[in-house]
């Protein structure tokens, strides 16, 4: 393993975020908070409880996913897409660093910051509505499975993009309309039957019902299930960039 | 100043090649072929000169060596190691300049290099940091984001970074364009004192005479095939040619046929004769041909001698190559 590798990629990454950290932090504090006075307060105070949860806490655990999932992969894509633009890639193509090794420095440095950013998202909320978080342990283990998993898929669209549009593409066009139809603001049950049905195919689903599980102890759907769809996201992920680094996939010529 | 440390090396025996290419052919995915059966053996601590015409392949064949461009087929091995079964003890032995000023916009001096030498598995040093960088003149700007670097600045970090992590070989990829005069000399006399600690140094450049100046031996490629692999010395002798000159007394409106068999050029204007012969013969045929124009009572007041420099070589190697091929 080449430790001192993978921990220059960490710190390059890491510095990235804490340069412009203000902006890396305002953003998505601010758009949480508008979203708990617009649906927690103005909105949620019209709405009765979902499962016997306050609708102001019911959607804690969906923002939380919209942001990790947002800031995974933005930052993961910028993370590694910026080399292949600016043409620094050559030192990391150059460099005795294994896939695994690159795998570590850029999506632990994403992973760290979305999990940070999903902490803080949490604080926030706390000074909109009490909540309490009935599995603390399965909460930080869905909070951390999520940021790793779509870090990975960032990296995964930063490879693919060779260009900025195509970078906000994905999480723009698949993966913000996913986690909204997901049922972050709502509990699937609450849908018409054929929906019910065709809403299980968003994988998106499994994330929320799991993490709020964690929260209220109120799922949509098993929590098992939850669990092993987003290993199987983890896993598929893995082997597709496993895949990208043995073949240079639009890295490596 | 010393820019090597004193970490010895430890791989295979002297006499072997540090760097063998075997067979190496490249077709880009558009279905270019930018290399045909490139083989070339670079020896341990040599200057080697890669020339050639602009898209002839000399960054295709660095970049294959150094792991940015795959091979379609061949082999290279590099410091003892083959470069794909055991890439991280091949790569960790290689420095690269890349020939484009690829940076980081907002990464500072420091950080940068810090961050190469960690990228290649190496224990942070900062004093061997710090000195390479003064090596470059760079220390003074350690502080600064890259963007506010000049463009020759900018070519001494890419050095600086290559160097950071202590490879036994170093690939420079027109290391000198763009370089000012001085600067270029500072950056010779670091090669050359690289050379002095071990390192074994790769260049391309489209200066000769820099590659006349600095190289040990002289491979020239063209269209992706490898015309020539030489000594220097042995190259100029070889193909260098020389030339007399002799200006004429008495213009002259033809030579005299007897003379036709020799390798004789009238000027335009009659005055000046020039002489071309081979300068590895040992019989120049001077003394006979100065007999011959005597009898034909030619006289000359000047005569000059002159060698062919490397670039004349280097332009009748690839013209050559250009009748050869369709
Ligand atoms: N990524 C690529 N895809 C397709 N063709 C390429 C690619 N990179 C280089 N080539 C082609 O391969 C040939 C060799 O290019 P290369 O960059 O190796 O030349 P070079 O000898 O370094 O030239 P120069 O002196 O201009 O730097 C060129 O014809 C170039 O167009
Ligand atoms: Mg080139």
């Amino acid at each position: 393993m080449n430790f001192y590798g993978i921990r220059a990629i960490y710190h390059f990454e890491m510095a990235r975020t804490f340069r412009t950290l203000a902006e890396s932090i305002a953003a998505p504090v601010l758009t949480t908070s508008l979203y708990f006075i617009v649906f927690g307060r103005a909105i949620g105070s019209r709405m009765g409880e979902i499962d016997n949860v306050g609708y102001g806490a019911f959607i804690i655990p969906g923002l939380v996913m919209l942001n990790l999932l947002n800031e995974s992969i933005s930052n993961a894509s910028f993370g590694i897409y910026m080399p292949k633009w600016s043409g620094t890639i050559y030192e990391l193509l150059s460099a005795p660093v294994s896939w695994i090794e690159v795998l570590l420095g850029y999506v632990g440095a994403a992973t760290t910051k979305s999990v940070m950013l999903g902490l803080l998202i949490l604080g926030t909320a706390r000074v909109f509505v009490p909540y309490q978080i009935a599995h603390p342990g399965w909460m930080v283990a869905f909070l951390l499975l999520t940021a790793v998993s779509f870090s990975l898929f960032g990296f995964i669209i930063g490879l693919w993009a060779d260009s900025f549009q195509k970078l906000q593409v994905v999480p723009m066009l698949v993966v913000t309309p996913l986690t909204f139809l997901g049922g972050a603001f709502y509990s699937i049950n609450m849908l018409p039957p054929l929906w019910q049905k065709v809403t299980l195919f968003n994988p998106v689903v499994y994330l929320i019902s799991g993490f709020r599980w964690s929260f209220y102890g109120i799922a949509d759907v098993d929590v098992a299930m939850s669990l092993g769809m987003t290993f199987g996201f983890l896993v598929a992920c893995l082997a597709f960039v496993w895949w990208a680094f043995r073949t240079g996939y639009k890295i490596r010529n | 100043m010393t820019i090597r440390p004193t970490s010895a090396h430890t791989t295979t025996e002297l006499s072997a090649p540090i760097i063998s290419v075997r067979g190496v052919h490249k077709t880009y995915a558009g279905g270019f072929q930018a290399l045909r059966n490139i083989d070339l053996e670079i020896r341990r601590g040599e200057i080697f000169a890669l020339l050639g015409p602009n898209g002839a392949g000399k960054t295709t064949l660095i970049g294959i060596i150094c792991g940015i461009v795959n091979p379609s087929s061949g082999t290279v091995v590099a410091a003892g190691h083959d470069i794909r079964k055991d890439y991280r003890a091949a790569r960790a032995a290689i420095g690269l300049v890349p020939q484009e000023l690829h940076t980081d916009a907002f990464e500072s001096v420091w950080a940068t290099v810090r961050f190469s030498r960690g990228l290649f598995g190496k224990a942070p040093n900062p004093d061997y940091l710090e000195r390479i960088l003064r090596a470059l003149s760079l220390w003074d700007k350690r502080d600064a984001k890259i963007m506010s670097l000049s463009g020759g600045m900018k070519r001494r970090l890419l050095i600086a970074k290559a160097l950071s992590h202590e490879p036994e070989i170093l690939f420079l990829d027109e290391p000198s364009a763009g370089v000012d005069v001085e600067l270029r000399h500072d950056m010779w006399r670091l090669v050359r004192e690289l050379r002095e600690q071990g390192t074994t140094i790769i260049l391309t450049t489209h200066y000769i005479e820099e590659a006349e100046d600095m190289a040990d031996r002289i491979g020239v490629i063209n269209k992706g095939e490898l015309v020539v692999v030489e000594d220097k010395t042995a190259l100029m002798r070889k193909l260098g040619k020389k030339e007399l000159a002799l200006t004429l007394r008495q213009p002259l409106t033809a030579l005299p046929a007897e003379l036709n068999a020799w390798p004789l050029n009238l000027s335009a204007d009659g005055q000046t004769l020039v002489y071309t012969f081979d300068s590895q013969t040992e019989e120049t045929g001077i003394a006979e041909l100065l007999r011959a124009l005597n009898q034909h009572g030619i006289d000359f007041k000047d005569l000059r001698s002159s060698e062919s420099s490397l670039e004349d070589i280097f332009v009748s190697l690839v013209q050559q190559a250009k009748g050869v091929k369709p």
